[in-house]
């Protein structure tokens, strides 16, 4: 029998994601998916599943459950948080971007995310909920597909896929910079000759901020509202994830993964696909500059994304040989060496270093 | 010009690149314009052109959206690139795009007005009809499936008889019924889940849009025909059981 995961408290908002379910924007119906897919892909490659593997995503905080039926092995990536797991009163802290084995009946707790309002929590064997066209991910606002349609709650039960669990537990030694650099890079259009000049020349000179209203959805932006030469609305059009739509008042909304398919406003801006992870990483408060790329710049550095995201799946190590000694004496004796739990959290501090 | 100059020029201005211009959406997506208006015969081209690209996609095509006048296309764009897609796209030839009569005209029930349709009254203020002249209006003609989208399962029903074009609400409502049934400017519609909105809502039909289990998961298809039938409280009701029991089948009528 594969291992569950019983729902104690669940975070702020825990969803089921995938890379998204494309296919279907023709009926209406949104992509949705992971907002952090590079985190996705080195969640489930952490923990042996293939690249498409439905994880939870977090928001602002991690959940706390229990594993039941089962051991399970999982993995966070895309944000900075201790992963407490406790069993027979006993409590192992552990950091994100390396797999970790959790024994049948171990609690497991994750704290306040660092560095990113996201964050990925990858299960070997993935999520196992039923594929609705195409895609496990959750429609929040369709209330279809993931658990029920619906962020998770207290005393939930998700099961997992099955996994065989075998070999070493592998890391990341040298997690991606989580570092917001104030900058998302932005292909002007379709609509860019809706807005007067003055318009795009503010747009692309002075900093926006993510107001309180954002979401999977998207991000309202506060700041220097934006002039049209007649007006917001357009015959609706299409919409990516990245498109950076503008409605009456003049304030940007920055759209993401769960975006309507098509929309009546015009759109000043579409982010670069190499940019949405960073977009998606984006809480309330944070300052935003747009910087115009071309479509060719906008292509070579999804390019250099994608390299740099080959060369971390291919880095991949098993954990050092203490740790996974630690492990073992875990899972033999219940017993915890505290030398090795303070090494893990030195780790766990140092990773915290990184993107702060 | 010689005749072999004007076949010429016939055959190369039916391919896309004649007659669509092509906008960027970051590195991810092209829409392919049409026009900037919504009319039956650009919306016939957006069509067209996703079924060719639906028989035959080109390398690194993801999907395509349809809306009233361009298409969307979504690329991988570790697949390809915009000026190779654009290239294959501009050479597309798409040859007839006809508009055709519905080849079916589903037959939607709906109870106009009163709770079903709050905005009725207002409505028929506005336009200086009756209630009864609205409602034999938006029954009376028959709409064109445009696009979907929006919300899971929207469809945009045009075009609205031009004596019942009004705005959207100022304020729109927090929070709108799924099944109600709505206009706004040229265009009618039915909410198919409950989601905020700020059209005129008229009526209400118990009829299921959108249905995440099928797959294509809505009731209309591009280019359908839809007629509204109006209905009294007590069919409604014995609509909406049989709806929720699962024993009612849309009725459809052929056109063609």
């Amino acid at each position: 029998m594969s291992a569950s995961l019983t729902l104690l408290q669940p975070g702020p908002q825990t969803s089921v994601q995938d890379a998204g379910r494309l296919g279907f924007q023709a009926y209406g119906v949104p992509v949705c998916g992971a907002l952090d897919e590079p985190a996705l892909r080195l969640a489930n490659a952490l923990v042996g599943n293939a690249a498409n593997a439905a994880a939870l995503e977090l928001r602002l905080a991690g959940p706390v459950f229990e594993v039941t039926g089962g051991p399970a092995r999982l993995a966070l990536t895309g944000a900075d948080a201790v992963i407490e797991v406790e069993q027979d009163g006993q409590t192992q802290r552990f950091g994100p971007w390396r797999a970790i084995d959790i024994p049948e009946g171990a609690r497991v707790r994750i704290g306040p995310l660092r560095g990113s309002g996201g964050a990925i929590l990858g299960f070997a064997g993935g999520i196992d909920v039923p594929v609705i066209l195409g895609s496990r991910a959750t429609d929040l606002k369709g209330r279809f597909g993931g658990h029920q349609g619906r962020a998770l709650a207290a005393g939930d039960v998700v099961g997992l896929g099955p996994s065989p669990l075998h070999g070493p537990c592998l890391e990341l030694q040298s997690p991606p910079s989580l570092a917001f650099g104030g900058t998302l890079r932005v292909v002007l259009g379709p609509q860019a000759e809706a807005f007067t000049e003055d318009a795009i020349a503010t747009f692309l000179g002075t900093a926006y901020r993510v107001s309180r209203e954002a979401d999977r959805m998207g991000l309202r932006l506060e700041g220097v509202p934006l002039g049209f030469r007649q007006g917001a609305d357009i015959v609706s059009d299409g919409i990516v994830t990245g498109s950076i739509q503008v409605p009456g008042s003049g304030l940007p909304i920055l759209l993401l993964a769960d975006h309507q398919t098509i929309g009546g406003y015009a759109k000043i801006a579409t982010v670069i696909s190499a940019d949405l992870a960073a977009a998606g990483r984006l809480l309330p408060g944070a300052g935003i500059r747009f910087a115009a790329v071309s479509v060719a710049q906008a292509e070579e550095a999804r390019r250099a994304q994608e390299r740099v995201l080959a060369q971390q799946l291919a880095a991949l190590v098993p954990v050092r040989a203490l740790a996974r000694v630690d492990h073992e004496a875990l899972l033999r004796e219940n017993l915890v060496s505290g030398v090795v739990s303070a090494l893990e959290s030195d780790e766990g501090r140092a990773a915290m270093d990184r993107i702060t | 010009m010689t005749e072999e100059n004007a076949v010429r020029h016939a055959a190369r201005s039916r391919r896309l690149g004649a007659l669509a211009r092509f906008l960027e959406l970051g590195d991810t997506a092209l829409a392919v314009e049409f026009g900037a208006t919504i009319a039956p015969e650009i919306n016939a081209l957006v069509h067209r052109t996703a079924a060719l690209l639906a028989a035959d996609p080109p390398e690194g095509l993801v999907e395509t959206v349809p809306t009233f006048r361009s298409l969307l296309v979504h690329y991988d764009p570790r697949r390809t690139s915009a000026a190779a897609l654009q290239e294959s796209l501009a050479a597309l030839d798409i040859g007839e795009a006809r508009v055709e009569a519905p080849a079916r005209i589903w037959r939607i029930p709906v109870l106009y007005g009163g709770e079903a349709g709050p905005d009725l009254t207002d409505v028929a203020r506005a336009t200086r009809l009756g209630e009864g002249e609205v409602i034999a209006r938006h029954a009376g003609t028959v709409y064109r499936v445009y696009v979907q989208g929006f919300l899971p399962g929207f469809a945009y029903l045009g075009d609205l008889p031009a004596e019942l074009d009004l705005p959207r609400l100022t304020t729109p409502r927090v929070r709108v019924p799924a099944g109600s049934v709505a206009i706004a400017q040229r265009m009618t519609g039915i909410y198919p889940v409950e989601s905020p909105g700020g059209w005129r809502l008229i009526g209400h039909t118990p009829l299921r849009f959108f249905d995440p289990a099928q797959a294509p998961p809505t009731l209309f298809a591009p280019g359908d025909g839809v007629r509204f039938v109006p209905v009294e409280a007590d069919e409604h009701a014995a609509i909406r059981a049989a709806v929720a029991h699962g024993a009612y089948q849309p009725a459809c009528e052929a056109s063609r």
